[in-house]
């Protein structure tokens, strides 16, 4: 699904990723785990074609093409979807439009009818329910108002409704009480099937308690420097980010 | 030729022919404006109110007679709104002059040109007309006094409230440039209400000046909705003001919207002169190429106890250029008064310019006021979570463009007008709203018939 080969990456002149290599298959979950710091959102930042950062070197191959080619849309609309660490509110754009507009585009892309109105509709009650979002959250501006929670079980609604093939979540975790926690990964986990993969990012060990990993990496200074099965994630909640940067000799 | 000296040449080329169809009343007046014009002339780069807009640009061209010819046309066979289908009754006012189409307007309330009003209706024209105008001290209003050919008058008597929609539309049509001057008035008696929408609507491709004033007038305990909607070609010059006088327990809601235009400045004044009244100004504009537009207000809370609300906001692309001028006096003794003051911009390229001014003049103590303007770009971040759900950037941009506007329509109270007004918004935004698109004259390069 997805090959990333020696990436470098840089803002503003400072580069963050130095050689990332990393390969995920149909199917799989990988979690990224690293202190502050290390990269991980920049990561995700890459590999969705945010235009701030600027790859300098390596490639990534999505599906047998070359990712960084990409517009952000076009990523898109081949099935990357990143549930943001920050959700951004958008005064003045419904979700219901910005779902429909999202949608559409996408099935355009694809080369199926656009959904009408009502067709629309009732897919949007079935992802609510499924997602168990229980809130009129589709009645509201983009993320207006919403509490940290609720932005986070509407980047989870949203992935429902796009059914991406990589879903990369960022930090989806921060800012979530347990209850919110178990939900949010419920719905991650219901929309896994074997042709869809996930990157998961986080700090803790907490979310892959819900979400189970089947490889963890361990991102620091812009390198990935160990890479395990999900009992890597236990070692490290118990050792600390310390344990890596005495690993790393320093 | 000295711009002055040009209208004070025509103003005396003309004074024969005003005087034969003017009252008494209305050939003083023209006189008492001739005198100030002479004095004061036209607005300046030293004007403070004007200092954004290089009135100079507007003489550029050479204009033909502000007399204008009764059109030939039956206008009511080639016009159609883009507002159509709104109930409404329909008021065409072709370069200037009243087209009577011999439409029925509900009966009670009285609607005709400002020539047959001044003889016909002698009372209620006299106890109003430029007792508004006469008070603002603006160059170019004192010239419609002094030099305009005709306008319309409309007067809702006590206690009723008009049915449908009152919409006017503004033609501008013919051969060469024109100069059309005139001037409208409003009266509302006590406890009535009226709605008006204004089009604004140029059918040729000559370059135009219209000078536009109209005075409101709303009595004690009614309401006044006032929309204006402009969309003018490039080459055209507008200046329309509007001079509102509210009374007691009364309620004025403006709403100025500028799709196009070459150069455009809107005056509106609005003075609250009784207690308990609530003013609601709105103001969009959509402008690019090289489009300049200024929209200068002043509310005047003279009284206790009343509430204005301004919000103003502007798109402007490519090299696009805007002037907002906002000022708010709570005169001494105004307690209680409540008036907010917003304009709010979006540039979306380097060369898009915007200049915003916002005042605020308080003598009273005990009143609740703000005011503040900005100018920005469109947000990054959300034009980069929309195109992360694969929205093109283009759709993304007038995503955000349209929740920018949208902020107004929330404001808007007229629920039939506030759809129709959002479905020109959005084809104003996509770029699929142009000057002709709007009438069913067959245009061949911008070439109308009319």
């Amino acid at each position: 699904m997805l090959t990333i080969k020696n990436l470098h990456a840089e803002i503003n002149g400072k580069e963050i990723l130095k050689g990332i290599n990393l390969e995920i298959k149909a199917g799989e979950v990988h979690a990224i785990m690293g202190p502050n710091g290390s990269g991980k959102s920049t990561l995700s930042a890459v590999l969705t074609g945010n235009e701030n950062y600027k790859v300098t070197e390596g490639e990534v191959i999505f599906k047998g093409r070359n990712l960084l080619e990409m517009s952000v849309e076009q990523r898109a609309k081949e099935g990357i979807f990143l549930s943001f660490q920050y959700p951004v509110e958008i005064p003045g754009v419904s979700m219901i439009n910005f779902m429909k507009t999202a949608i559409n585009e996408q099935r355009k892309y694809r080369g199926l009818p656009e959904l009408t109105a009502s067709e629309f509709l009732k897919y949007t009650r079935e992802m609510k329910e499924f997602v168990e979002l229980k809130d009129d959250l589709a009645n509201r501006q983009v993320n207006v108002g919403f509490s940290g929670g609720e932005k986070k079980r509407n980047e989870i609604f949203q992935m429902a409704m796009l059914r991406p093939c990589l879903s990369i979540l960022d930090e989806t975790d921060s800012g979530l009480d347990i209850d919110a926690l178990r939900i949010v990964a419920n719905g991650v986990n219901k929309l896994k099937t074997p042709e869809t993969s996930c990157i998961v990012i986080t700090h803790y060990q907490r979310l892959l308690d819900f979400i189970v990993p089947d490889v963890v990496h361990i991102l620091y200074n812009g390198r990935i420097v160990k890479t395990a099965g999900k009992e890597l994630a236990l070692e490290l909640e118990e050792k600390g980010y310390g344990w890596i940067k005495e690993q790393m000799g320093e | 030729m000295d711009i002055k000296k040009k209208y004070i040449d025509i103003f005396e080329s003309c004074a024969e022919q005003f005087r034969k169809f003017d009252t008494d009343f209305v050939f003083a007046k023209r006189n008492e404006a001739f005198e100030t014009f002479k004095i004061n002339g036209l607005p300046t780069a030293k004007t403070e109110n004007y200092r954004n807009l290089n009135v100079n640009d507007i003489f550029s061209t050479e204009f033909g007679s502000i007399m204008q010819a009764k059109t030939n046309i039956d206008l009511n066979e080639y016009f159609k709104c883009e507002v159509e289908n709104m109930d409404a009754d329909v008021i065409l006012l072709s370069n200037g002059k009243y087209y009577d189409n011999n439409k029925a307007v509900d009966g009670k309330i009285i609607i005709c040109s400002m020539k047959e009003a001044q003889q016909k209706h002698r009372e209620i024209f006299e106890k109003y007309y430029n007792r508004s105008a006469s008070t603002f001290g603006d160059g170019f209003v004192n010239l419609s006094t002094m030099l305009a050919d005709d306008g319309l008058f409309v007067y809702v008597p006590k206690n009723t409230h008009a049915e449908k929609t009152l919409q006017i539309i503004n033609l501008t049509h013919g051969f060469g440039n024109k100069n059309i001057i005139k001037r409208n008035l409003i009266v509302l008696d006590e406890n009535s209400s009226l709605s008006v929408v204004v089009c604004d609507h140029t059918l040729n491709s000559s370059s135009n000046f219209v000078i536009d004033t109209t005075e409101s007038f709303v009595g004690n305990g009614s309401k006044l909705t006032h929309y204006t909607l402009q969309n003018e070609p490039d080459k055209s010059s507008l200046v329309s003001s509007h001079l509102a006088e509210i009374g007691e327990n009364a309620n004025v809601e403006s709403f100025v919207l500028t799709l196009h235009g070459g150069i455009v400045r809107n005056n509106l004044r609005v003075r609250l002169n009784g207690e308990h009244s609530d003013a609601n100004l709105l103001g969009l504009y959509l402008i690019d190429r090289q489009q300049y537009v200024d929209n200068y207000t002043l509310i005047e809370h003279l009284v206790p106890n009343c509430n204005s609300n301004e919000l103003y906001k502007g798109i402007l692309d490519e090299q696009a250029r805007g002037s907002f001028m906002g000022k708010i006096i709570v005169h001494e003794g105004a307690q209680k008064t409540a008036a907010y003051q917003t304009n709010r911009n979006l540039c979306l390229t380097g060369d898009a310019r915007m200049t915003t001014k916002p005042q605020l003049e308080i003598y009273a103590d005990d009143v609740q006021c703000s005011h503040g303007a900005t100018v920005g770009q469109l947000d990054e971040e959300a034009l980069f979570y929309l195109r992360q759900r694969g929205i093109s950037t283009k759709e993304a941009k007038l995503m955000l463009m349209f929740a920018f506007a949208n902020d107004i329509l929330m404001n808007m109270h007229i629920e039939p007008l506030k759809e129709r007004i959002s479905n020109m918004i959005n084809s104003r935004l996509r770029g699929e709203l142009s000057e002709c698109s709007n009438c069913l004259l067959n245009c061949e390069g911008g070439n109308c018939k009319a």
